[in-house]
């Protein structure tokens, strides 16, 4: 029932895409006279708001999460993601937490690891393959994720520094974003420190303050218009630190737990509002 | 999802893209903006002590090096690199760290050895709208950009500019070209460091990203009377 619902409201994104492409276009013309892309773009996004593809994305990871799979034959509806096996409403807008079984702080997609690992029975290699989709290739990791985040659309983001590790991390995090390294001398601080800032005509985020963590942490993932698939925090971290001109991060790397942690505290207090939408 | 579906979607969003294609390239008027300046630093609730060593430790075990961006090219941190992680914002770094940085990175500028300071504009112009280089998709010793536009307004004709940085527009008609705006143009794109201590700029020449003739050409697009952002 939830499933087919999901899927009319689908087929209704896809005729409102359509729509507002159509409409873009126009609005192409006018946006001259009408003031900034920023301002354009959310008028675009506003129109599409009923209809986002990533609902697409959340009603496939709903069935792999309830699907038995692995050695073990098991689903992952016993996942501990912090608030109980089981528990999945809400657990998002807590997430990075410590980990009592694994004795770590956890993001999303780590935890998610581990229950694929410790519930199904596969390899650490097997749990974390593909988890950015390419061309041909789509990412079962990428469809969980989405369905678990949109278990806690409209929930207040609640991440606690409450055990030493949790404390930790941030510290960590915090370090991070503002470390300075590699060829152009980039930290995260250089394009997110300050307000009103823009790369060309992209603006950005100033992550220090409420205001612009809660804006950013709480609309990943997001369906990238751009790129046909809906992408995670991950990703975006990973995508950061490439233009950020450092080396490759691992998939689930400590660097990314630390940096999202960072980010999610940051956020704390914003309605949780993804899988969203982008460009 | 159906095939129906997935193609239609794709067919949707590959429209939605080109609009929006469209869409920036046509949107106009970007206020010569004036970012506030960061009012607050992190609101670091936190009592967790970690050191130098302990994120040394995650970025050796969260990364690996692939082409142009090595793990050594970051944590192996030089003078400027460190000073200025302790101060993120450069506008309050203390004085005397700030002239120590600034004395030490002018000394590395090198100054082109037979007097050619300026090349063609039109080069740079290519040079300065080029984004590409240095990623860990990047091929090793590939062309780089110098992306100025990511950053700064350079000329009327390019309205998809960023505002990290000053706009440059009419640079060389503001100031001229006497040998001192020369040589210190020269250097600021060299080391920015050594004009302003932990600035948000790449060290285009020190670091290696540009060569020389490629900073000459640069040079041209900020100085040469004839170049578009001198108009």
């Amino acid at each position: 029932m939830r499933n087919t619902r999901r899927r009319l409201r689908g087929t209704v994104a896809l005729a409102a895409m359509a729509t507002a492409a159509a409409s873009l276009a126009g609005l192409a013309q006018l946006a001259q006279a009408q003031g900034s892309t920023a301002e354009e773009i959310a008028k675009y996004r506003q129109m599409l708001a009923e209809g986002n593809p990533a609902e697409l994305w959340e009603a496939a990871g709903e069935e792999l999460w309830k699907k038995p799979a692995g050695p073990k034959n098991a689903s992952l509806e016993q996942c501990d993601l912090g608030k109980g096996p089981g528990v999945t409403k809400g657990a998002y807008a807590e997430l990075p937490r410590y980990f009592k079984d694994a004795n770590k702080v956890m993001d999303l997609e780590q935890r998610l690891a581990w229950c694929r690992v410790t519930l199904q029975g596969l390899t650490q290699e097997e749990a974390t393959k593909q988890p950015f989709s390419a061309s041909g290739k789509s990412s079962d990791i990428e469809r969980l994720a989405s369905y678990l985040t949109g278990e806690s659309r409209g929930v207040k983001m609640n991440v606690q520094l409450t055990h030493p590790e949790e404390k930790r991390v941030y510290a960590l995090g915090q370090k991070m974003f503002f470390y300075r390294g590699g060829a152009y001398d980039f930290a995260c601080a250089t394009c997110h420190a300050v307000d009103g800032q823009r790369i060309r005509l992209q603006d950005l985020p100033n992550l220090l303050e409420s205001k612009g963590a809660q804006a950013a942490y709480t609309t990943w993932p997001a369906y990238r218009v751009s790129q046909g698939e809906v992408r995670t925090m991950q990703h975006r971290i990973y995508d950061c630190l490439r233009q950020q001109r450092f080396p490759e991060p691992a998939y689930g790397s400590d660097v990314i737990t630390a940096l999202s942690m960072f980010l999610a505290k940051n956020a704390n207090g914003g309605t949780y509002d993804g899988p969203n939408m982008k460009r | 999802m159906t095939r129906y579906q997935s193609m239609a979607l794709t067919a949707v969003a590959t429209l939605a893209l080109a609009a929006m294609a469209t869409f920036s390239l046509s949107a106009l008027a970007q206020d010569a903006a004036k970012p506030a300046r960061a009012t607050k630093s992190a609101s670091a609730a936190t009592t967790a002590k970690v050191t130098d060593a302990d994120v040394r430790q995650m970025i050796e075990s969260s990364f690996t090096s692939k082409g142009p961006a090595t793990v050594e090219g970051v944590i192996n941190q030089d003078g400027a690199q460190k000073a200025c992680s302790q101060y993120p914002d450069r506008t309050r770094v203390p004085a005397t760290i700030a002239k120590k940085v600034e004395a030490a990175e002018l000394k590395q500028v090198k100054y082109p050895a037979d007097s050619n300071w300026i090349g063609d504009w039109k080069e740079g112009e290519k040079i300065a709208q080029n984004g590409r280089g240095m990623q860990f998709t990047d091929p090793v010793g590939g062309v780089n950009g110098g992306n100025c536009y990511a950053c700064h307004q350079m000329t009327k004709a390019e309205i998809s500019f960023g505002n990290i940085g000053p706009s440059l527009y009419q640079y060389g008609k503001l100031r001229g070209n006497s040998p001192e705006v020369v040589k210190y143009t020269w250097g600021k794109i060299w080391d920015s460091n050594a004009y302003s201590a932990c600035s948000n700029m790449p060290r285009f020449g020190h670091k290696g990203i540009l060569t020389e003739q490629q900073i000459r050409d640069v040079m041209a697009l900020l100085l040469d009377p004839a170049s578009p952002v001198n108009q």
